[in-house]
């Protein structure tokens, strides 16, 4: 069985502890979306800003509210320092690669995607043997996809 | 005969199975309980031997498995005091008997502005077919609040009641525990002149259940709570209730006659028994009765009302201002139940860190999303207790969450 050290990482306790971009964005012009985790009712809000049109449209700024477990909120900290600052069409390469990582099938990967930095987001590889926390990993990617597609740059 | 916990131990299989070199800890009956070997044997027996449709053919095999059937129900009946077996109302679980309850009683009954009186600690099935309702012809859902210790605050019951058409309520809380009155609140919804529902599912598993004793008008519960097998749940009535109301699900089983123009329904419990029941699993229901009236109900009552107590007071004693238990401190009016939190840790996290000692606890809203928000949380971590935990079983929780203070070092 797979251990605790494999899902607690070093790297994922310190996201947990001093989570990165916590806040809100005033919405508008901020996009403002909800996720949650019926399981254990966790829920997410994320806030999404996005600068210029078409290819050049940039991920300008993230803030995420909400409660969460350690996984979750780890994995949207670490998400929010992966994508503010890059091209919209790189943070849709993350959100496939990383639910790609999780295991979770329909996300194949496209040309250039596997040139996207994974970064510190490789430590959340270990929640892959623990396959009821892969909902955890993923709320906050989902709600950044859903945000994401609204603001349909 | 005094409790014998070794010997109870002995009778469950999946007890003496180990994860990782370990025993297992299960702390999860509020959720769902382990079945004794009875129960099994009983099943297997039937399917290799008895397997036949029931109340359909007339060759022999059939009549037998009928009656292994029917005996389930009067299992059933006996269990709860049922006036006859014809009160027994088999389900697909306590859920849809809740829904059955909504949907028939309260399709035929209630309608704009009528009041429905819940609870602040109710599980979902006993809220959503309620707002259903609500949602599509406008009846009324009122609330009883809680106290700061998490029992019903009846302190404005009657004004609550007051032109109220329905009183549903659970009778042993899943999130606090809570035990809540209930031929107390029976009579106050009778005095009202409303209907008394009770939802019973954690209740009936682990108390001496009496529903004429209580003056209950509709009771829901589940086999699988109970040592019983998932996949059938009851709905006891009072006869000339069930009678008066019409029809849940249609199709075979449940008519008298059907023709081009329509239909007539069997009598009850037929009419509310629309297609194939669960037929292996009526059987094992039966068995499961007969091991939990073999030991005792009030016993079993007593074992957990100790084993309660031994926990509030061990992990209390233990972990102080870190932990923080719901519902009352009184085990006489509180079962097996402790949803807690601890320290600053996420319940997903303390689950996680207790499953890797084999301490299988729930972590979440345990379907209970209102009473989270009363309590002002999110989600809870929960231990729920049955007849085969003991306190090795508490002070393996106990040493599990301190190990939870290493791991996450804040």
């Amino acid at each position: 069985m797979p251990g605790l050290e494999d899902l607690y990482r070093e790297i994922i306790l310190d996201h947990y502890r001093t989570p990165r971009n916590r806040g809100e964005l005033e919405s508008p012009p901020a996009i403002e979306t909800r996720g949650h985790n019926p399981l254990c009712g966790d829920e997410i809000t994320l806030y999404l800003l996005v600068d210029g049109e078409g290819d050049d449209a940039i991920v300008s700024d993230v803030k995420i509210g909400g409660q969460g477990c350690s996984i979750s909120q780890s994995s949207a900290s670490m998400m929010t320092q992966a994508v503010i600052g890059k091209p919209v069409s790189q943070a849709y390469a993350l959100i496939r690669r990383f639910k790609t990582m999780m295991g979770i099938e329909g996300y194949d990967e496209q040309p250039g995607d596997a040139d996207v930095a994974m970064g510190d987001l490789e430590a959340l590889q270990g929640v892959v043997k623990f396959p009821v926390r892969i909902k955890c990993a993923v709320l906050g990617w989902n709600t950044l996809a859903e945000a994401l597609d609204r603001a349909g740059v | 005969m005094a409790f014998d916990l070794d010997a109870v131990r002995k009778e469950f299989p999946i007890l003496s199975r180990q994860i990782d070199g370990s025993p297992l800890v299960y702390l999860d009956s509020g959720n769902t309980s382990q079945k004794p070997r009875r129960v099994i044997d009983a099943m297997t027996d039937f399917l290799e031997n008895s397997y036949a449709p029931i109340n359909r053919s007339s060759y022999r095999l059939a009549g037998e498995a009928t009656e292994a059937f029917e005996a389930g129900r009067r299992a059933v009946a006996r269990l709860v005091n049922a006036s006859s077996p014809d009160e027994i109302i088999f389900t697909k679980n306590a859920t849809e008997s809740m829904n059955l309850i909504a949907r028939s009683w309260g399709g035929a009954n209630l309608g704009e502005g009528d009041v429905v009186l819940l609870t602040h600690m109710e599980h979902h099935a006993n809220i959503v077919p309620w707002q259903m309702l609500r949602d599509e012809r406008g009846i009324e859902i009122r609330w009883v609040p809680l106290t700061a210790d998490g029992q019903l605050d009846l302190t404005d019951l009657d004004r609550l009641l007051d032109g109220a058409k329905v009183f549903s309520f659970t009778a042993m809380s899943n999130v606090l525990g809570t035990i809540p009155p209930v031929a107390k609140l029976c009579a106050a919804a009778h005095d009202a002149g409303a209907l008394a529902v009770v939802d019973a599912c954690q209740y009936v598993p682990h108390n001496a259940t009496d529903v004429q004793a209580w003056g209950a008008d509709l009771v829901a519960f589940s086999s699988h709570k109970m040592c019983g097998p998932s996949g059938i749940g009851m709905l006891w009535g009072r006869l000339e209730l069930l009678d008066a109301m019409p029809p849940f699900l249609g199709g075979g089983n449940m008519i008298d006659t059907v023709t081009l123009d329509g239909y007539t329904t069997a009598p009850v419990p037929a009419k509310f028994e629309a297609g194939t029941p669960p037929i292996v699993e009526a059987v094992g229901l039966r068995a499961a009765v007969e091991f939990l009236e073999d030991l005792d109900m009030s016993d079993i009552r007593q074992h957990e009302m100790d084993l309660t107590r031994y926990a509030l007071d061990t992990l209390n004693g233990r972990f102080g201002d870190e932990i923080t238990i719901y519902g009352p401190d009184d085990v006489a009016v509180r079962g097996g139940v402790l949803s807690f939190a601890f320290r600053d840790l996420h319940p997903h996290d303390v689950s996680q860190v207790l499953d890797e000692r084999n301490v299988c606890v729930r972590a979440g809203h345990h379907c209970a999303k209102p009473l989270m928000q009363v309590l002002g949380v999110q989600s809870t971590t929960r231990a729920s207790f049955y007849l085969y935990n003991g306190t090795d079983d508490v002070d393996a929780l106990a040493d599990a969450l301190a190990g939870a203070t290493d791991i996450f070092g804040f």
